[in-house]
């Protein structure tokens, strides 16, 4: 078990350099620099006067240097300023330019860079979206995994029912329909003022304000109401139950065919103990795989949904990010990404493992 | 003209789309009658699933096909009394053409029918053609992944796993970009992942016919001919003839959607051979001294296509919901695109007061990758019976 686990970590890291790598090799492509040479001093700069802005701000050394400095193994550039004949560098505090800095300063010493969007560090950004973003993680996955599993071991249960077609039928049709579409619905059905149910209660008299639910979110940034938060996480959600469904009942559906389900029905043991104590815990193996290597497509359905309603998590971070051409921002959004991707995929290995004796790993 | 009523509106929308109707009876019909001689596809008939899946994705198809005959107004057309317009609002009598817009008017005051049927074409020319790249490069990595194992197998899977461990979106952000453009990097992606179709079928074609050259001879010249003027066209937009082209914009899309898939393809392709190769007939091939590629591509491939066909319907549904995000975050589409993803995205600012704009291009994207997944459904189905 533990060589296993030092393989995979071995592999996680050097999959984690070479990402990083492309990531920092992508959003350092002479066009970025040249934006952002002209955002952060002057649109109507010359080549020239680019090119030197590059090289007195540190972009003009090779590619993997730089690479090397942003993770931190490598000391961070440094120089003097031509005006004032202060010290610079990447280590150096642009307000207090006197002061000792520090040789190294890069991802693995802490220093994730400062945003040139929002003007302040990554880290505390990043710090402040993520927990809004875990907060709907927590609700999405709260409505998603009850309900996907119900649905499919009530499906899986008796294969070709009629609840079975009906509710293989709901998943297919779940799965089929992305973030983008999903919320879009739900907004014009839910939260919007002139069409969808809202005007219908209203004219019934059941509801007082606007509109049932609200299609934004940014209230929710402050203080989560059912009202405000109910539709973004039913629109994450909606994606993943019917995947999560699908998997579970194709596995509770060779549950119930197995030898040891039929022995236990022709013992005389009723068909709701067969399902709850003998196949319930054999079949939700497979689904828990599915639900850890759903969470990095949640972060897609994050990014989407957040765009959408407005909510200013991690995925609206990476959009602003990219859209602004904020590179260290983006940089720290990916590395982000990344590692929960990666700790989804080890976290799903060993808990396979765990939750099936039947595999050894020698 | 008064505006239409909503039954008006539905009667309108039918008589549009007579000429799909015409070819989805035609089509249907006779395929139903010669059901038994069609193989898996005639199966599908068998399995009511199946039938929807396939009704709706054919109603698609011909809807694209047929585009040019259904569209009531330009895509572009700006009818400025007509900004916002609600389904069924009439055309001001100054205006010669048809007198409605079936699905209202977007805030450009643009047609929202036409632009959604005209929409189904982008789609459904980039989702199939992306998705028949990916597998090629999918199956052309896979097969000798999972055949001969070893090294290759290490790090193929490598670097499968590391495209899979990036976020689709931020992935999209980095390589769909005007920036990127100039770099040339779409170019070389494109240089590289459009030569597996022309390996493909230069290997399938050699490995079959090399003990007749002659035969050989003809099948893998025209391959390399044809082949090499269209990637001409294609991926460096030099063809001489000018022929094959791609626009720049619709390159960046394409090699990216590409991109995000084959490793996938290839997992599934590898995943497959390796439980395959396994079987007797593989045996009976080496033991005949077939050569590796031969087996491959004429023992193990032709075994491996119930799930592959599965799964290419699966996966044209994803690429189109790709190709709704990319157009969503406005990425690599130009303003005007009629595609369904950056009108979902142009309407959603004001979707809580005129929602038409956004809502009708997304239950058109959502009805054809239901009727994908549909098709997928009843395929698997069908073909786990024999």
């Amino acid at each position: 078990m533990l060589k296993f686990l030092m393989r995979r970590l071995g592999t996680m890291i050097l999959t984690a350099f070479c990402l990083t790598f492309v990531v920092f090799f992508l959003t350092n492509l002479h066009p970025n620099l040249v934006k952002l040479a002209k955002t952060e001093a002057s649109a109507r700069m010359s080549d020239d006067q680019v090119n030197s802005w590059l090289q007195s701000h540190g972009y003009a050394a090779p590619l993997v240097s730089r690479y090397g400095e942003w993770l931190g193994l490598v000391p961070g550039w440094t120089g003097t300023n031509a005006e004032t004949g202060k010290p610079t560098g990447r280590c150096v505090d642009p307000n207090a330019p006197d002061t000792p800095a520090p040789r190294y300063c890069g991802i693995l010493q802490g220093d994730w860079g400062t945003s040139t969007v929002f003007k302040q560090p990554v880290s505390t950004i990043i710090g402040i979206r993520m927990g809004l973003t875990g907060l709907l993680m927590l609700w999405v996955l709260i409505v998603m995994i009850p309900t996907s599993l119900i649905i499919g071991i009530l499906a899986g249960m008796r294969e070709g029912s009629r609840t079975d077609r009906v509710l293989s039928t709901l998943s297919i049709a779940s799965t089929a329909t992305p973030e983008y579409v999903s919320g879009v619905v739900l907004i014009v059905l839910f939260g919007s003022t002139t069409v969808g149910l809202s005007p219908l209660f209203k004219s019934l008299g059941l509801l007082s304000s606007g509109t049932l639910f609200k299609g934004s979110a940014s209230s929710a940034m402050d203080h989560i109401t059912f009202d405000n938060f109910a539709l973004p996480v039913m629109t994450i959600a909606l994606y993943g139950i019917g995947y999560i469904a699908r998997m579970t009942r194709a596995s509770m559906t060779e549950v119930m065919t197995a030898q040891y389900i039929r022995t236990a029905r022709l013992k005389g043991v009723s068909f709701r103990n067969v399902v709850l104590k003998h196949a319930l815990r054999n079949a939700l193996i497979a689904p828990f795989t599915v639900i850890m290597l759903q969470i990095p497509w949640l972060l897609n359905g994050v990014v989407i949904t957040e765009t959408l309603f407005n909510y200013k998590g991690f995925g609206w971070t990476l959009v602003a990010a990219a859209e602004g051409n904020d590179i260290e921002l983006l940089l720290g959004c990916s590395v982000v990404a990344v590692v929960v991707v990666l700790l989804t995929q080890l976290i799903s290995d060993i808990g396979y493992v765990y939750l099936n004796p039947r595999i050894r790993i020698s | 003209m008064d505006a239409l009523t909503p039954g008006g509106i539905l009667v309108q929308v039918l008589l549009r789309f007579v000429p799909v109707w015409i070819a989805l009876v035609v089509t249907l019909v006779a395929s139903f009658i010669f059901r038994r001689r069609l193989g898996l596809y005639g199966k599908l008939f068998d399995s009511p699933v199946g039938m929807v899946g396939l009704f709706i994705v054919m109603f698609w198809a011909y809807t694209a096909l047929f585009a040019g005959m259904i569209i009531t107004h330009d895509p572009l057309d700006q009818v400025v009394q007509l900004k916002n317009a609600w389904p069924g609002a009439a055309a001001p009598k100054s205006e010669a053409g048809y007198p409605w817009y079936i699905f209202g008017g977007d805030n450009l005051a643009r047609d929202v029918f036409s632009r959604m049927v005209m929409g189904a074409r982008r789609v459904l020319i980039i989702a199939p053609a992306a998705t028949t790249f990916a597998y090629m490069v999918g199956i052309t990595l896979g097969l000798p992944a999972g055949y001969s194992g070893g090294r290759l197998d290490t790090i193929l899977s490598f670097v499968a796993n590391l495209v899979l461990a990036f976020p689709v979106i931020l992935l999209f952000y980095l390589l769909v970009t005007p920036a990127i453009r100039q770099t040339g990097v779409p170019i070389y992606l494109a240089a590289v992942l459009f030569l597996f179709p022309i390996l493909f079928l230069t290997v399938l074609w050699n490995s079959r016919y090399f003990t007749s050259p002659w035969k050989r001879n003809i099948y893998v010249g025209l391959t390399l001919v044809i082949g090499f003027w269209a990637y001409s066209g294609l991926a460096f937009n030099a063809d001489p003839l000018g022929v094959f082209t791609m626009d720049s914009n619709m390159l960046n899309v394409f090699v990216s959607v590409v991109f995000v898939n084959s490793p996938t393809v290839f997992r599934i392709v590898r995943g497959i051979v390796l439980d395959i190769k396994s079987r007797d007939y593989v045996a009976a091939a080496q033991t005949r001294g077939e050569g590796p590629w031969y087996i491959m591509l004429w023992e193990i491939l032709p075994n491996a296509r119930g799930p592959l066909i599965v799964d290419f319907c699966l996966r044209i549904g994803y690429t189109t919901i790709l190709l709704g995000t990319l157009g969503f975050f406005g990425l690599g589409v130009s303003p005007e695109s009629p595609d369904w993803g950056s009108t979902i995205n142009a309407g959603r600012k004001l979707l809580s007061i005129y929602p038409y704009p956004a809502f009708v291009p997304a239950i058109a994207l959502m009805s054809l990758v239901l009727g994908l997944n549909l098709l997928a459904d009843g395929l698997r189905e069908e073909s786990l019976r024999d």
